[in-house]
């Protein structure tokens, strides 16, 4: 993608839950403007990554950076600065229940923006419509399916004009199209407003289809087991485990 | 229903030739002939000195699931004992079945059952959770301080539609059940009081004690249980519920503060409602003691002056002080049981639960703390 801005940085992060390890002083960085996917199998920490990134949880050792400010030991106003640098859509949506979609998306620029109802209104149905949900402004979340919930989460996450998404499980149980259309959606938005995406999944076809660069966690020694292009993870990783995971192949371990 | 274990569609026959077992199944190998098998096979199995065992399945006609863990129920117990064993002539099927299940991955130890217990380790983990209980608590309780003086000092920052949603739950659709129950504690009051008094030829005084009791106690306390069950539990439930969705993370991932978001219009409407509550209770709880005493043969006019010269401004305003503060307790009670579910389903019911229960402890011990407290300030 376009340069090489490393715009979050991970430094030696250990995550634990009470006694137990989750995950082992990792290390990496993601680049302004591309779409990297934090994959691996089920119960390796994919999740617990992603809400440290965000600043949710507290790594029990090491650093987290996004831009030059630490998420991890940022003050008050520092954290809420960065932020708003980010959107976040969570695996259920967690659009609030008690608003429509339109007062879902209107509400962050409610809270930090001084512009005028109309104004706020407008921009809300620009983002819906950008998601393709413009005809549903006065749908309450309870009232549409799994994938518009998590693509109005998306119009939601983006209402502040974010640097950086993230995602956690976009596809995940979605039907194939609409998964599809989801990740055309994120390439869509990656290209045209040049958002970064953090992105935690294990849906091989959307991996192979809108990553740049992924890392893979590995369950057993909680490190990270493979860093690169999709691609050529499949083809040439030496870890036979890796290989599989990308082919699709049980009994590996 | 429960079949009968049976021994018509399957047998298991053993013997011991030396220190060698053999074990012949014939018939059904499924869950309905199990516990006759599994009863046989243990029999057979406790026999001392075994040293190999052979197990005869050319006359298994079917085995399934629940049959295969008899044979792997065979294996483990084989091991053991340390003694050799050989199933002989199984059908593809069931061998492929028995294949499923080597006996390294069965015997893994689940990871969470091998942790170090004992009662210091408990004990202080016990400890440590309490105190970082009371810490959010005390965290907590600061907070919903900022947020409510705050709230106080600029109403336009406390939002609106959501207080008066609120309000309309906790107060307005509240009425009913609330003028229901005052009118009947009441008149059970007035009839217990009745009888006592009767023997005195006292009866007029049942006005009084009618009065004093449901303004000065009944009142606010049957109001403050009431908002304990319906509106506190209601908290917790809901604000458990958005907890579970992700939908509090998604707060604080966008910088918003889900006290100032969901705890203050709550904890301020149901506040605020209570002692509103608590006027309709004490009117209906008169109405009920009325009621009784016109029964008795008074006219309505001696029981309301009786009432108006025993009850006092300062017991009125007292109790309706009491609903305020026991409004603020559930309500507090109710959410912050809310934003403490962990995870799941059954977590949001078990939030609902502590938050009544905890709500009625704290109703019961603050009406302890104004009964001392009215009585010294001579209220």
């Amino acid at each position: 993608m376009n340069g090489n801005e490393t715009i979050i940085k991970v430094e030696n992060m250990t995550a634990r839950y009470g006694d137990r390890l989750v995950l082992d002083s990792l290390s990496f960085g993601v680049n302004r403007g591309e779409i990297f996917v934090i994959l691996g199998g089920s119960g390796c920490g994919k999740s617990t990554m992603l809400k440290h990134m965000i600043g949710l949880y507290k790594p029990a050792s090491g650093d987290i950076k996004i831009g030059d400010v630490s998420i991890v030991n940022a003050n008050g106003a520092e954290r809420d600065a960065l932020i708003r640098r980010f959107g976040v859509m969570y695996q259920s949506g967690a659009l609030f229940g008690s608003m429509n979609l339109l007062e879902n998306v209107c509400l962050p620029l409610e809270e930090f923006t001084d512009l005028k109802r109309e104004a706020r209104e407008l921009i809300a149905r620009m983002k819906l419509s950008l998601v393709g949900l413009a005809e549903y402004a006065h749908h309450m979340p309870s009232e549409i399916s799994g994938g518009m919930k998590k693509r109005a989460a998306i119009a939601r996450a983006m209402a502040l004009d974010p640097e950086i998404l993230f995602l956690d499980e976009p596809s995940a149980g979605l039907d194939p199209v609409t998964a599809d259309e989801l990740d055309e959606l994120i390439i869509r938005l990656s290209r045209t407003l040049n958002i970064t995406f953090v992105i935690v999944t294990h849906e091989l076809p959307s991996i192979y289809k809108i990553a740049d660069r992924v890392i893979m966690l590995d369950a057993r020694t909680k490190k990270i087991i493979a860093e690169g292009k999709p691609g050529e993870l499949r083809e040439i990783h030496e870890d036979e485990w890796v290989r599989n995971f990308f082919n699709r192949k049980g009994g590996g371990e | 229903m429960k079949r009968k274990p049976s021994s018509s569609r399957a047998t298991c026959n053993g013997g011991l030739t030396g220190r060698q077992l053999n074990l012949s199944f014939t018939g059904y190998l499924d869950a309905s002939t199990l516990p006759y098998l599994w009863g046989e096979v243990r029999r057979h199995l406790s026999h001392k000195g075994i040293e190999s065992i052979v197990v005869d399945g050319s006359r298994i006609d079917y085995c399934d699931g629940a049959g295969t863990g008899l044979l792997v129920y065979i294996r483990q117990t084989a091991r053991r004992l340390n003694a050799a064993v050989e199933f002989q002539e199984l059908d593809s099927g069931t061998a492929g079945l028995l294949a499923q299940y080597p006996a390294d991955k069965l015997d893994v130890r689940s990871e969470k059952k091998g942790q170090p217990t004992n009662l210091v380790w408990e004990v202080g983990k016990v400890f440590c959770e309490t105190l970082n209980g009371l810490k959010e608590h005390i965290a907590f309780l600061g907070e919903l301080a900022v947020g409510l003086i705050r709230a106080m000092l600029h109403p336009g920052s406390l939002r609106m539609k959501d207080f008066l949603l609120v309000a309309e739950n906790s107060g307005a659709k509240a009425l009913p059940i609330i003028a229901m129950l005052g009118f009947l504690v009441g008149l059970i009051l007035a009839f217990q009081g009745a009888v006592l008094m009767k023997q005195f030829a006292a009866e007029i005084y049942i006005a009084d004690f009618v009065g004093k009791a449901v303004v000065r106690e009944l009142g606010p306390l049957i109001t403050a249980i009431i908002v304990a069950g319906r509106t506190g539990s209601a908290f917790a439930a809901e604000i458990g519920t958005m907890k579970v969705n992700e939908e509090i993370d998604a707060f604080t991932t966008m910088g918003l503060d889900p006290v100032r978001f969901l705890v203050i219009p709550r904890v301020s409407a149901a506040t605020l409602m209570t002692p509103l509550l608590a006027v309709l209770t004490n009117l209906s709880g008169m109405v009920g003691g009325a009621l009784v005493m016109v029964g008795l043969g008074f006219p309505v006019i001696t029981y309301v002056n009786r009432v108006l010269a025993a009850v006092t401004l300062s017991d009125y305003l007292g109790g309706l002080f009491k609903a305020l503060v026991f409004g603020l307790l559930v309500s507090c009670a109710g959410c912050l049981c809310g934003l403490r579910t962990g995870e799941g389903a059954s977590a949001v019911g078990s939030s609902a639960t502590r938050a009544v229960v905890s709500s009625i402890i704290m109703i019961v011990i603050a009406d302890g703390i104004f009964a001392v407290l009215f009585y010294f300030l001579g209220i």
